[in-house]
């Protein structure tokens, strides 16, 4: 991942931030991203991004699940060895309910986790480019992506209208942390050439 | 859709005192960076000797086999499963509040829910425990486990209720790691950007999984909490349904009957939340985190208490109806002599258990009473000797007179050993629980931060619309415009 240039600034108050957010959007500037110490409702929104998918990923993951419970079970009580337990049916579905259901949820709450993990690019180990280490604690972060295009004063002096504090620019590495490929590339350093 | 979601001034608020978003981070985290104080070690060092003690029982009880243990002819369950059965049980109250509290959008649960949440793991760790070491040769342990194997392969029985168990136990164990370890990433990740010791950034950095706070990894990460909630709350009931399924489905008098399930699932909230209280009438004085934990969270589930108390009653005495009803001759000796008879040699039990968890619960339909912290701890205690004892008594007295006259045993009472395990299972309890308390959040930092314009006492008073334009107009707009 390149080295990029952004314009950040601090928000203490979703009554700033919101209305900023969508003059930023207005005024044409690329929202890298809102940095925030909690989730905010609506901002998601405000901002322009997608409804996650991840709940139908769930779902694949939980019929994943059913099905590999019956499957086997059914292969393993049927087909593979058949035992008598008292005369019951070989194929007892309704004794088997229980362990279905058990990895229905078991398949979909870890494939979810594991899936969310991923699409976030989280894991043990792994270290971030923070803008402002304060965005875990009581600050909103709001981080312009600089175009060649841009023009950093005036995202600058934009920035500060909208109520924005802190206004700098930052030199960051952002992206997927997991396979990055340019391991010659060292974080936190700076890269003016990235910038145009 | 406004900003922010109007909250009658009925309702009193979640967080006391005059907070912003940076006072809460510095008192939730305060416990956590501060070094350890002298009654967190006393604590500490006493759990660890319990469990040292637990780790010896469990050793003899490995050596010799479960010949240790006084279990005989029909006795063969013992203190063993009832421990197991009651510490499940205790587990139920953190998926409740994390899970069915969330599905009702309930504010008050994010004072609670890490610290539930916690007790939930760490109480199902317990109780999987009983199990494991009462199959004697625990080494064949694994043999519960489906694998492909040289004797045939043999597969295990998909239709045994203990094999039920062995999934819904090891499902819900790990479906509420992951519940809570998802919600403690943010969290983890405040720590981490406050850490000054070297060891800290280190620990946070690794456990907090480079989280940044990002508007697009919280949407996701709220859509997952949405998510897990719903899994887990289908996955609760049918925990303890299937634990309750280990008795209903057998032909023993007192156990073959269709109210257990939902009859084992109040008692396990009930039980639950009496150890959520215990542990958190203690936490929130000793961590000094009152005003997040606040009386009115103590009154809410002092409300739950006593709803699933009843529950619990009414059960109770549909079961002994029914005995009686059903005109079946061994069902209602079992409830007639073996238990509601004073005289017989388990009829103390029964009798304690309707005194702690059907008779004392009622005192909580007074609000003074609910609110009186003393007494809830107390009660709280009460509760869970009550829900021990149920076990005990569903367990013992249905087995220690079966069928026939001439095996009904002689007087079980458990050896030293058996003792030990359950202290055991304390100590690992309690330690696990003060080194949560002491190196992770006890208080869900990101969710607290979220109620506090909502429920905050600073902001109940002053709560006004924020947006003159709506959210959704806006975004709406936008995606015409593009």
């Amino acid at each position: 991942m390149a080295v990029k240039k952004f314009v950040t600034g601090s928000f203490y108050d979703e009554a700033v931030l919101f209305p900023a957010v969508k003059k930023t959007r207005r005024a044409g500037y690329k929202i890298h991203d809102v940095f925030t110490p909690f989730p905010i409702h609506g901002l998601d929104k405000a901002m322009g991004l997608r409804d996650t998918s991840l709940h139908t990923a769930g779902f694949i993951y939980a019929i994943t699940g059913t099905t590999t419970a019956v499957g086997f079970i059914t292969w393993a009580l049927t087909v593979d060895w058949r035992i008598n337990f008292g005369g019951k049916p070989f194929f007892a579905l309704p004794a088997w309910i229980p362990i279905t259901f058990e990895l229905t949820v078991l398949f979909s709450a870890v494939g979810m986790v594991l899936t969310f993990c991923y699409l976030c690019q989280l894991a043990p180990f792994v270290k971030k480019d923070h803008f402002n280490p304060r965005s875990t604690d009581d600050t909103f972060v709001m981080a312009l992506e600089c175009t060649d295009k841009t023009n950093d004063a005036e995202a600058i002096s934009f920035l500060q209208s909208i109520g924005g504090q802190d206004v700098q620019v930052q030199y960051k590495e952002t992206g997927w942390w997991l396979g990055r490929y340019d391991k010659d590339t060292k974080r936190f350093e700076r890269k003016e050439e990235a910038a145009h | 859709m406004s900003l922010l979601r109007y909250e009658s001034q009925v309702r009193p608020a979640l967080v006391d005192g005059d907070k912003d978003y940076h006072q809460i981070t510095e008192d939730i985290c305060r416990p956590v960076e501060a070094k350890p104080s002298k009654l967190w070690w006393t604590g500490f060092i006493i759990s660890v000797l319990f469990l040292g003690f637990g780790i010896l029982s469990v050793t003899m009880e490995v050596i010799y086999g479960t010949g240790q243990w006084n279990l005989n002819r029909t006795v063969g369950w013992g203190w063993d499963i009832t421990n197991f059965v009651w510490w499940v049980g205790i587990g139920h109250a953190g998926t409740l509040i994390s899970a069915i509290l969330l599905l009702f959008r309930q504010g008050w649960r994010t004072g609670v829910n890490r610290a539930a949440e916690a007790m939930t793991i760490f109480a199902v760790m317990c109780a999987g425990q009983f199990p494991i070491w009462h199959m004697g040769r625990v080494w064949n342990a694994f043999f519960v486990l489906p694998y492909p194997n040289t004797r045939g392969p043999l597969w295990v029985n998909f239709n045994s209720p203990l094999l039920w168990d062995v999934f819904a136990i090891s499902t819900y164990f790990t479906v509420s790691l992951l519940f809570w370890y998802s919600g403690l990433i943010p969290d983890l990740a405040t720590l981490r950007d406050r850490a000054k010791k070297k060891w800290a950034k280190h620990f946070y950095g690794v456990a907090s999984f480079g989280w940044t706070g990002s508007t697009k990894h919280w949407q996701r990460h709220e859509a997952l909490s949405l998510v897990l909630a719903g899994l887990s709350t289908p996955l609760v009931l049918s925990v303890h349904t299937i634990v309750s399924f280990d008795f209903a489905t057998s032909v023993v008098p007192g156990w073959h009957t269709t109210i257990f399930p939902p009859y084992f699932v109040a008692g396990a909230i009930f039980s639950g939340f009496a150890m959520v209280q215990t542990l958190l009438v203690v936490t929130r004085k000793v961590l000094a985190l009152e005003e997040y934990i606040t009386l009115e969270h103590i009154e809410v589930m002092n409300k739950v208490i006593v709803l699933t108390g009843s529950i619990v009653g009414i059960a109770y005495l549909t079961e002994l109806f029914m005995a009686w009803y059903s005109h079946v001759d061994y069902e209602w000796f079992a409830f007639k002599e073996n238990r509601l008879n004073l005289a017989s040699p388990y009829g103390w039990s029964y009798w304690i258990m309707m005194g702690c968890n059907v008779l004392s619960p009622q005192i909580f339909w007074f609000r003074k009473m609910r609110r009186n912290l003393v007494l809830t701890f107390f009660m709280s205690i009460l509760i869970n000797i009550g829900m021990w004892f149920e076990r005990f008594v569903i367990i013992v007295t249905s087995v220690y007179r079966d069928y026939l006259p001439s095996a009904w045993s002689t007087y079980y009472r458990p050896t030293i050993w058996e003792v030990g395990f359950y202290m055991a299972t304390f100590g690992l309890f309690f330690t696990c629980y003060f080194l949560f308390s002491k190196f992770f959040p006890v208080i869900a930092i990101a969710e607290i931060k979220h109620i506090l314009k909502r429920s905050g006492q600073n902001y109940k008073d002053k709560m006004d619309v924020i947006e003159k334009e709506s959210t959704a107009h806006f975004a709406e707009e936008q995606m015409h415009e593009h």
